[in-house]
Parts: structure tokens; sequence; C-alpha cells
């Protein structure tokens, strides 16, 4: 009964879905007032019926109903309570769901959080949200129906990928996808704009914050996936340039330029139509990602068993929406009319030049991804595209954003001095110098690439720092005055300083971790001892345990620091039987300055076992400087002038607003 | 400065980063190409020693030694085998009869050194290349992919 609940709750939500995706459309262009007014309330119905039927499925899932045959393919009796419930979301009709669920979640809150919208934008912006949700809701229900049921049920069910029974996934899946989608309301607001015509300071202050909070999810689902790969796969690499990693961070890297665009928008009311293209091309990346990750045309963690019809699906629905969305620009962004002047050298200069580096580096990584596919496509040549060329083009790329990360908020709007903002910096060049200079002294005559990191940290880290007194005018005015600034700051201004910060410490951690990382790979038998960073590390030999559901290989080590003892690290191998699979649990060690990495692998069969050692430094900041800029990204949403809906249309840009 | 002005700086600039990045793209593209073969395809065609590619098929019944850290074995698509060394930790998924693919280069004894063998994640997954390559020899049993 709880499936075929669910299924109809699917159903009434397509129909409410096309109601909303229509009739709102056609009242605001037609001046009907009712037809506009019903938009919010179908917003509000079919997030309702979606989180109804989800709750269906994940009743299914806890209380291990394998009649359901997606509970009985993906779940199992044995397992742990927290995997039953990520484990709805662990395969391909459940995630489908989660991603409707979370795309009727934004619609609603539009709604609730809109009602100072302009009543006709709001419809609009509703009505496109309705269409989405009307190509996914057909989507999951003519080709992913997650509520068949299965004649007989069998005893008990398939288990979950043991991979996937972490914690990692409980939270990794629902952040992406609340980055992917929300990047579907900046897609709305971009459209209804088009449709309307008309896009003003206003208008970019009320997508800020939806871009604002798929931004930081994004940022955050991305990190989780990095960190999880990381002491999951033991393979001791963060970031593999897998093409589904790829397929996230594009619309990351398109996100991140509109977030600054839309500044330039709201500011300086210029680089419109800039905007609404990024807002479109942003959103049509989260598809494409759908694409790659759905059609199973990669081979990855991420491909569920696939169908081709399900691929074909995304594909059209990809051409329909970015298709229709890029003629619908060609047809109405000439009519826009161009608003403030600046030179090249402002403020603004320096948001278009941010622009142009991300979404180029957003080209080289869309190229790198679907050259395979379309040479497999063209020539049946099977090729793949390694982190070289990732490599070789993202450092040169990223290289002048970074530097002018510290540059550009420096710099004022409309016509800036950069001689002047420069000479502020002096502070930061000589930090830099003496980074470099100490990495240069440490590594003798090691990679270049490890001094211009440790620059690029010491230049950016030091130059948000420089920024943020110049705001507050620390130490040239009483510090007094300077504390009553500090409280007079936006939220926003401070948003930006620790995003950026955050950007630092991710520099530093990926400089770090590949500079002076070492390892060691030996057969390793109880007693015997490894040296590595300074710390040994003792193998004090292997037992088997069993955990709820699987049966496991303990190897416990003893790591010392000048005889001192350190930790005791537990590494295991897994070995699941429901399905039948091994997985490799890498014991960590956080220590203040490096990771300490210990897998056991295979015995030899003569007592030894192979185990893989890494010292790592500094590498948790890759995923604490993720955090940072996440929490900016937080703090600059909790800026009142942002609080959403606040801003009124045609408001006065506000005066002196100091640099954000 | 008038629009058209700024409009020029804009259009220059972004002609200019397009040009730059191109050049480096196209530049690093070809060399970082990596082509995947079958025992088979290495058969026929050969392959530079020093090029990098993707070998994959099955890894052959029996054919497993493993000496400490270092293990060999067979990668074969049924018709043809290669012989492959790799020293580190195999993925977790590694098996006699199950598909692979490995990372590496020739060396000049005709052993193909693997620094990466992938990771398969799922016991009923075959990588797609693998399932093809076996297709090609007419040795595909599998059913349903």
């Amino acid at each position: 009964m709880i499936a075929e609940t669910g299924h109809f709750a699917l159903v009434l939500a397509l129909v409410i879905a096309l109601v909303q995706g229509i009739l709102p459309l056609i009242g605001a262009q037609r001046g009907h007032q009712p037809w506009v007014a019903l938009a919010a309330p179908a917003a509000g119905a079919q997030f309702v019926f979606v989180a109804i039927a989800f709750s269906c499925l994940t009743v299914g899932y806890l209380t291990s109903d394998f009649s359901i045959v997606n509970v009985a393919e993906n779940s199992h009796s044995a397992k742990p309570l927290l995997y039953k419930i990520s484990g709805v979301w662990g395969n391909h009709e459940g995630s489908l769901l989660l991603w409707i669920l979370i795309l009727a979640l934004f619609g609603a809150m539009v709604a609730l959080f809109g009602r100072n919208l302009p009543p006709d934008l709001r419809a609009r912006v509703l009505a496109i949200q309705g269409l989405i949700g009307v190509g996914f809701l057909l989507f999951i229900l003519f080709t992913s129906n997650p509520f068949g049921r299965l004649d007989p049920p069998p005893l008990d069910g398939q288990g979950l990928n043991p991979l996937l029974q972490d914690p990692g996934l409980a939270f990794h899946p629902p952040f992406l996808y609340l980055g992917y989608v929300g990047l579907s309301v900046s897609f709305s607001f971009a459209i209804a704009a088009l449709i309307e015509g008309r896009i003003d300071p206003a208008w970019a202050r009320w997508v800020r914050p939806w871009t604002l909070v798929a931004w930081c999810f994004l940022t955050g689902g991305i990190a989780l996936g990095s960190w999880w790969a990381y002491y999951e796969l033991g393979w001791g690499g963060w970031w593999f340039w897998d093409p589904v990693e790829n397929a996230s961070f594009m619309p990351w890297l398109v996100a991140t330029a509109l977030l600054h665009s839309a500044i330039v928008v709201e500011k300086r009311d210029a680089l419109k139509s800039w905007t609404i293209l990024l807002a479109i091309i942003a959103f049509s990346f989260s598809l494409l990602g759908t694409f790659l990750v759905r059609s199973g045309v990669l081979n990855s963690v991420h491909a569920f068993a696939t169908d081709p019809s399900r691929g074909i699906f995304v594909l059209i629905f990809l051409f329909l929406v970015t298709g229709g969305a890029l003629a619908l620009y060609a047809f109405r962004a000439p009519t826009m009319q161009a608003g403030g002047l600046f030179a090249p050298i402002s403020r603004e200069g320096g948001l278009v030049l941010n622009n142009l580096l991300l979404t180029t580096a957003a080209a080289t990584v869309l190229l790198g991804t679907l050259y395979p596919l379309f040479l497999d496509a063209l020539s049946g040549e099977k090729v793949s595209v390694g982190p070289p060329y990732f490599n070789a083009t993202f450092i040169p790329l990223m290289t002048p954003l970074i530097l002018l990360m510290a540059v550009g908020p420096l710099l004022t709007w409309k016509r800036a001095d950069a001689g002047a903002a420069l000479a502020r910096l002096k502070a930061a060049l000589v930090a830099a110098a003496v980074i470099a200079g100490i990495a240069w002294w440490l590594l003798a005559d090691g990679p270049v690439l490890a001094l211009l990191g440790m620059a690029l940290f010491a230049w950016l880290a030091v130059g948000v720092l420089v920024e943020l007194a110049e705001r507050l005018r620390l130490f040239r005015v009483p510090f007094r005055d300077s504390w009553r600034r500090a409280r007079l700051q936006p939220r926003a201004a401070y948003g930006m300083t620790i995003a950026h910060l955050g950007m630092a410490f991710i520099i530093l951690g990926i400089t770090a971790s590949e500079t002076w990382q070492s390892e060691s790979l030996t057969v390793m038998r109880p007693g015997e001892s490894v040296e590595l960073g300074g710390y040994s590390f003792t193998f004090d030999g292997a037992r088997s345990a069993r955990g709820p559901n699987y049966d496991t290989i303990e190897g416990d080590f003893i790591v010392r620091k000048d005889s001192r003892l350190v930790a005791r690290m537990k590494a295991e191998t897994r070995t699941f039987s429901n399905p039948p699979m091994q997985t490799t649990e890498a014991a960590i060690r956080p220590t203040a300055f490096a990771d300490l990495y210990v897998v056991i692998g295979e015995p030899d069969g003569r007592g030894g076992y192979a185990t893989r050692i890494y010292y790592k430094p500094l590498v948790s900041w890759i995923w604490f400087g993720a955090l940072v800029m996440m929490l900016g990204g937080f703090v600059s949403l909790s800026d009142r002038r942002l609080r959403i809906g606040a801003p009124r249309q045609r408001q006065a840009v506000a005066g002196a607003v100091p640099a954000e | 400065m008038t629009r058209k002005r700024k409009r020029l700086y804009l259009v220059i600039g972004s002609v200019a980063a397009l040009f730059v990045a191109a050049g480096i793209v196209l530049t690093t593209f070809e060399d970082n190409l990596v082509f995947f073969y079958s025992p088979s395809d290495l058969q026929e065609k050969g392959v530079d020693e020093d090029r990098r590619f993707r070998l994959g098929g099955l890894v052959e019944e029996g054919s497993v030694v493993r000496d400490g850290v270092v293990t060999t074995f067979r990668v074969t698509d049924l018709a043809e085998s290669v012989p492959v060394t790799y020293t580190g930790m195999l993925p977790d998924l590694f098996r006699e009869g199950q598909g692979v693919v490995a990372e590496g280069k020739l060396d000049g004894a005709g052993v193909f050194v693997a620094s990466n063998v992938l990771a398969k994640h799922d016991e009923n997954y075959m990588p797609p290349e693998v399932a093809e390559a076996l297709k090609k020899t007419g040795q595909w049993q599998g059913g349903t992919q």
C-alpha cells in the first residue's frame, strides 16, 4: 500500500507541476491575476506531494519492505539504520527522487520567501521551476519508477554497495543536489527576466541569495565527496579529475563566476546580459552533470546500473532546457539596456577578468571531460584524458586568478588606481617572497610549482587581511574607531574575506601535501617498523574481527615520534557478504602539521601484510579551506541587505558601500 | 571611456584569454591523451615504448603471482594476453577472472608496467571498455550490461 501511495503522490505532483508551469506564465502575460496567484500555492502543493512520495520510499527502506523492487535491489535487513536511510538515495531511482524533492523544496521556498517580489516576476520564476519539475517527474515516472513491486518478494535484499555504507554518503549527495538544484532558481530568475525583458540591480539582489545558497552547498558537497574518496578508497588521493568529479566542478566554476558578476549588476547595473548567460550555463552544467552520471557513459562509482532510455531522456531534456534558454537569450538579450560604464582598471574590470578566467577554466574542464565521449562516438577509439592535462591547463589559469583575488577588492568601482592598490599590497608581496624563500631553502632545488603555490598562498592570505585592515583603517585611526567600523561593516564584506581566506587555505593544503608528502610501500611482519616523516610506524600484528554486517582484518600500528608514543592506529580490510565485496578502511590520524595515513592490504601467506603508509603534510587544510569558504558564503547570506525579498525595486544604490 | 572603447577592451581581453587558453590546451592535449587498448589491439597495432596507455581485459586465471608488494599477472581478452607487473596495493576487487583496467607503459621486454590499476567499484560491474574489447573477440558472455 505504501508504495502505491508514493507512486500516486508522484503522479499528483506531476499534475500540479503542469498547472504550476503553464497557467501562471499565461496569466502573467495576459494580466490575468487569478492564474498569476496560482503559482505560489501550486509550488507548495507540489512540494507536499513529492515529500509524501519520498517519505513512502523511506518507510519502505526502514521497514525493509522487499516487495518493492528498489528496496530489494539496494537494501538488506542486516544493514545499520543510518545506511537504511541513506540507502534511499544510494541508487538511481532514489537519488532521482531526492533530486526532485530538493527541486520542489526550492520552488516552495521561492514561493514562501518571495512575497516581496513583484507578483508577475514571482509567478514566472515559479512557472519555470514548475516546468523543470515536469521534466524530472516525467523522467522518474516513465523510466525510473522507484515504487515498482516484486512478486514474490525475496527473503532478503541484495544489499547496498559497501563503499557507499559510510556516513559521508549520507551527506554528500544531498549537499551536492542542494547545490545543483539550487542553481535552477538562478536559472528560473534569468528566464523570467528574459521574458520580462528587464534586469536591474533589484533583480540581482533577489537572485544573489539563491545563487549563494546553491554555491555554498555545492562547495560543501564537492569537498565532502573529495574527503570521502580520500579516506574510503585508500588511495591516498583526494581529487582524480574523474569525469564525474568534473561534472560537479564545472557548475561550481560557473556558479562562482555568476556570484561575482551578479555583484556588478547589483552595484553598477552593468554586465547584465553576461550574468543572465552565466545563470543559464550554470544550470545547464548541472543538467549535463546529471546526464553524464545517469547515462552510464562513464565508468565510475557514481554510474548506477543503467538503461539507455534514461540517458536519451536526460539528453533530450538537456537540449530542450539549454537550447530553449539560449534561443530565448539570443532573441531577448539585445533589447537589454546596457548600464554603468567603467574603465578597464576598476573593480568591475577585475570582476570581468575573474569571470573570463573562471569560465575559461570551466571550458577546459568541459573539453577534457567530453572529448573522450566524442572521440568514442565518432571513431570508436577509446581514450581518457588524465590529470596531467588538467594540471597543465588549470595552473596557468588559476595563478592569475589568485594574484587578482588579492588586488580586485582593493580597486574602486568605475575607475581605479592600480598603482595605489599594489602599493598597499607591499606586505603581501613581502610575505610571498619570504614564504617562497623558506620553501626554496627547505626544498633545495625542488619543484618550481611548490614555490609558486606557497607564494600564492602567502600573497592571497596576506592580501585578504590587508584589504580587511584597509577597510577598518586599522592602525591608521584609533583602535576604538576601527572597532566601530568593524561592527558597521556589512556581513557580505566579511563573507568575502572569509571565503577568500578559505581559498588561500586550500592552496596551502594542496601545495604542502603534494610537495612534502612521503610514502612507504612494503610487506610488514609483526614487530617491524617503518620510518616516515620523522615518525616510526611499528606493525603490531593483525587479527580477524566481526562487524555488524561484515568480517574484518584489523592491523594495529603503533606510531612513535622520538620514542614517545603518538598514536595507535587501526587499519582494516572489510569483507562484506551482501553484496560480496571488500573495502579498505584506511587509518587516518591528523596531527598538528600532517595526516598519518595507513592502509593494510593482502597477507603474503607468511605472516606479513602489504602496507602502505603516507605522511601528508597539511592535507586536511584542503577540506578545512572548503569549509571556511562555505562558512564565508553563509556569513554573506546572513547580510541584512540580502535578506530574501528585502530590497525594493529601483532602490538607490547604497552610497559608499565598502569592498565586497 | 566610451561604451565602444569599453566593449573593445572587453573583446580584446576575452580574445586574448581565449588564445592563451587554447594554446595551452592544444599543446598539452595531444601529449596527455591516454588511449585504451585490449591485448589484441596491442598485438595488431603495437605501441611505442614510451607511450602511456590503458590496458583492459580480464585477469587471466592462475596468472597472479605476488612477491611482497610486487604483483605480476596477465591481462587477457581470451584471444591474446599481455604480462603485467604492478608495484603497489591492488584495488579491493582485483580477482582472477575479473575485469581490470591498468594504466602504464610497456618496457623493453614487452611487459606492461602498470603505474595504476583502476578499481572496479561493484561486483557486478564490468568496465564498458573491457566489455567491448571482449565483444570484439567474440568472448562476451555477460547478458546484461
